[in-house]
């Protein structure tokens, strides 16, 4: 790692450290632009009782007040706030409650995505213009463009009510089948496609040429040369697939009912349970940020050719 | 004609050169076929690629069908058929099978009448189900085309003004972009689409605005607000290498202002990227408003979009799931043929993309 590649991982932390601010700021100021307050849809209550639940949660303070005492519990304490709705817990502990399934979940979904798309892919590009590739190019291009809650509903119906072969609730055992392919069909997809064009990229460059003229075996060549070299853009795709993945579990999770985080937030969005909405969404925006710089610097370091300006 | 010996290095004139030209000769010099443009040899090539056609076919087809149908259907899609003035609530017209009629209906066909079949059916509070699915792909394609076009105009703004002052302006505007571009997008439009529903409603009471409704307004702002900075980066990319070129010296040369010289010149020699770009975005569009709607975040009730259909339809999916799939192959369809299309479009317009 030479001198430049170390002040891009600075440049890059302090961005990421600079967006998660910004998403703290704007989350809290946003939720705090709501008319009303959080205590609005409840019923009519005194004013004394309004005052005092404001004392409580710390409302009646001036907004900087309370912006910087939410950011300092979030950044000393890893501390959210109470949840208004789920009366007498921390949102932190719902929201660890929540990862505990909605990890496995995604983690599952990513581990498939990955192994299967990178199988897949190279299949396709070492048979380019075969029938097998053209299938897989066919059945890619339909998964992209389906939205993940139209495939959770499809693989619902079919293999949950039509055929019944799986639970169709995300809690029972082995419901997380169904919302673990739902979710992993779409990245399959796309590390499918990408490896498919990095490798056939690779193969048509001159070391591989050479490696072919030195007599090199064809399994040495794919497994030796190819393959490593074309992985290198599928990294770069690591971060993204975790934002999906994120995004698409909240409707995933609605669609199997799956006690996960998604759920959780879709619920708190409807319940109007601010320090809810806020602390998930901070927490999500924090792993996402975290999974592209990460694989942004995995990329750098796996490849120092590469200039990401 | 005999064919005349030529006398090299005379002054004697080859007469036959002059002789008016005979009807045989001119037709070589009709032009035959109007030269092409730039924009004709685009089409061209675009009408040759089968998949593009198609999918431009489709894609007219299902806006038409949105467009005409709502208006000669007979039935609307809010009316609840088994509740009509001063009787009670006719429940027979709830979650109807398709081409199944209520009983009012059921007496109407034996008197001899002729009603018009619920091809779809009719959904949990009796409304024809068929008119929903058409009128929310309208709801989802105008959303769809909208939120492109705002996007568009903001980038291109941000973009020209980016690209074509440089220095400090570009500095910032490009700082700016990278933030927005490294926020997690969908947790963003979820926030703000949720908070803005709750905001926007009272403030638009009254007006045009309300009949829109607060939901799909947000989802405009929304897309205003986190979507138009990947659409400003590539303009800014297009105007800082055509800004280079010679024509454009020559016409600051000649005295040209900057307003002038980014519309005359600088826009029209990236439009095709322009175009394009803006063609990708639509099924963008459309994939996060059946997002949000699938969420609840979506179209007020009850008007209905293609995501908020199928987002009613969960609760119903082991006994209805038709109400499910019909929405799901609409915007499937949608979406695959608007990215088939896009991509043809690149193919067909911008050559250099081409390899």
């Amino acid at each position: 790692m030479n001198s430049k590649t170390a002040f891009y991982i600075i440049k890059r932390i302090l961005l990421a450290i600079l967006t998660v601010w910004i998403v703290i700021t704007v989350t809290f100021f946003v939720m705090h632009a709501v008319p009303g307050g959080p205590f609005m849809s409840e019923k009519a209550i005194s004013p004394a009782a309004q005052a005092a639940l404001e004392a409580k949660y710390g409302l009646d303070k001036p907004l900087m007040t309370q912006y910087g005492t939410y950011l300092r519990d979030i950044v000393t304490k890893f501390d959210f706030g109470p949840s208004l709705k789920q009366r007498g817990r921390m949102v932190i502990d719902v929201i660890g409650d929540g990862m505990k399934t909605s990890v496995k979940l995604g983690v599952v979904a990513a581990v498939l995505a990955a192994v299967i798309g990178i199988v897949l892919g190279a299949v396709a590009a070492l048979r380019r213009n075969k029938l097998i590739d053209k299938i897989i190019m066919v059945i890619t291009t339909a998964f992209v463009s389906m939205p993940s809650f139209i495939m959770g509903s499809l693989l619902l119906i079919i293999f949950a009510i039509k055929l019944g072969w799986l639970p169709a609730n995300g809690a029972a055992k082995g419901g997380l089948v169904l919302p673990i392919i739902t979710l992993s069909l779409y990245p399959m997809a796309y590390i499918t496609r990408l490896t498919r064009s990095s490798m056939l990229d690779v193969l048509g460059q001159d070391y591989i040429r050479t490696a072919k003229a030195k007599g090199v075996s064809g399994t040495k060549i794919i497994f030796g040369h190819a393959l490593k070299n074309s992985l290198i853009p599928v990294i770069t795709y690591f971060g993204p697939m975790l934002a999906y993945i994120v995004t698409g579990s909240l409707v995933v999770e609605r669609i199997f009912a799956v006690p996960g985080i998604g759920r959780a937030f879709v619920s708190s969005i409807t319940n109007r349970d601010y320090p809810m909405v806020m602390g998930t969404t901070i927490v999500l925006a924090v792993l996402i940020v975290v999974m592209n710089l990460v694989s942004d610097i995995m990329y750098k370091i796996v490849d120092p050719r590469i200039n990401l300006e | 004609m005999e064919k005349k010996e030529k006398i090299p290095f005379t002054m004697h004139v080859d007469l036959e050169a002059f002789i008016p030209a005979t009807e045989e000769e001119k037709a070589y010099m009709v032009q035959m076929r109007k030269s092409s443009t730039f924009f004709r040899d685009g089409v061209k090539r675009l009408l040759k690629n089968k998949v593009a056609t198609v999918s431009l076919i489709v894609i007219v087809l299902i806006t038409l069908a949105s467009l005409i149908l709502p208006a000669v259907w007979p039935y609307s899609y809010e009316d609840m058929l088994g509740v009509q003035p001063g009787k009670p609530v006719d429940n027979s017209y709830n979650n109807l099978s398709p081409f199944k009629y209520g009983t009012t209906e059921q007496a109407r066909i034996a008197a001899g009448e002729k009603i018009f079949p619920h091809v779809f059916g009719t959904d949990a509070s009796g409304r024809d189900y068929f008119i929903r699915v058409v009128y929310g792909t309208r709801i989802s394609l105008a959303v769809g085309f909208f939120a492109s076009i705002i996007v568009l105009i903001i980038g291109l703004t941000v973009g020209s003004i980016a690209g074509y002052c440089g220095g400090t302006v570009d500095l910032v505007i490009m700082r700016i972009v990278d933030i927005i571009y490294s926020l997690p997008d969908m947790l963003m439009v979820i926030l703000l689409a949720s908070v803005m529903k709750m905001t926007l409603g009272p403030v638009i009471e009254g007006t045009v605005l309300e009949k829109i409704g607060s939901n799909i307004i947000s989802l405009f702002v929304v897309f205003g607000v986190l979507y138009w900075v990947s659409m400003s980066r590539l303009i800014r990319g297009q105007i800082l290498s055509l800004r280079e070129q010679e024509y454009v010296l020559a016409s600051t040369a000649a005295g040209a202002k900057g307003g002038w010289i980014i519309r005359k010149h600088l826009l029209p020699n990236s439009i095709s990227v322009i175009i394009i770009s803006t063609a990708l975005q639509i099924p963008n569009a459309i994939f996060t408003e059946s997002y949000l709607s699938f969420l609840g975040l979506g179209v007020n009730a009850p008007m209905p979009s293609l995501g908020s259909l199928a987002s009613d339809a969960l609760n119903g999916i082991s006994s209805y799931p038709y109400r499910m799939i019909i929405p799901a192959i609409v915007i499937s369809l949608i979406v695959l043929s608007l990215n088939l299309f896009g991509d043809g479009l690149r193919d067909a317009f911008d050559p250099k993309l081409r390899n």
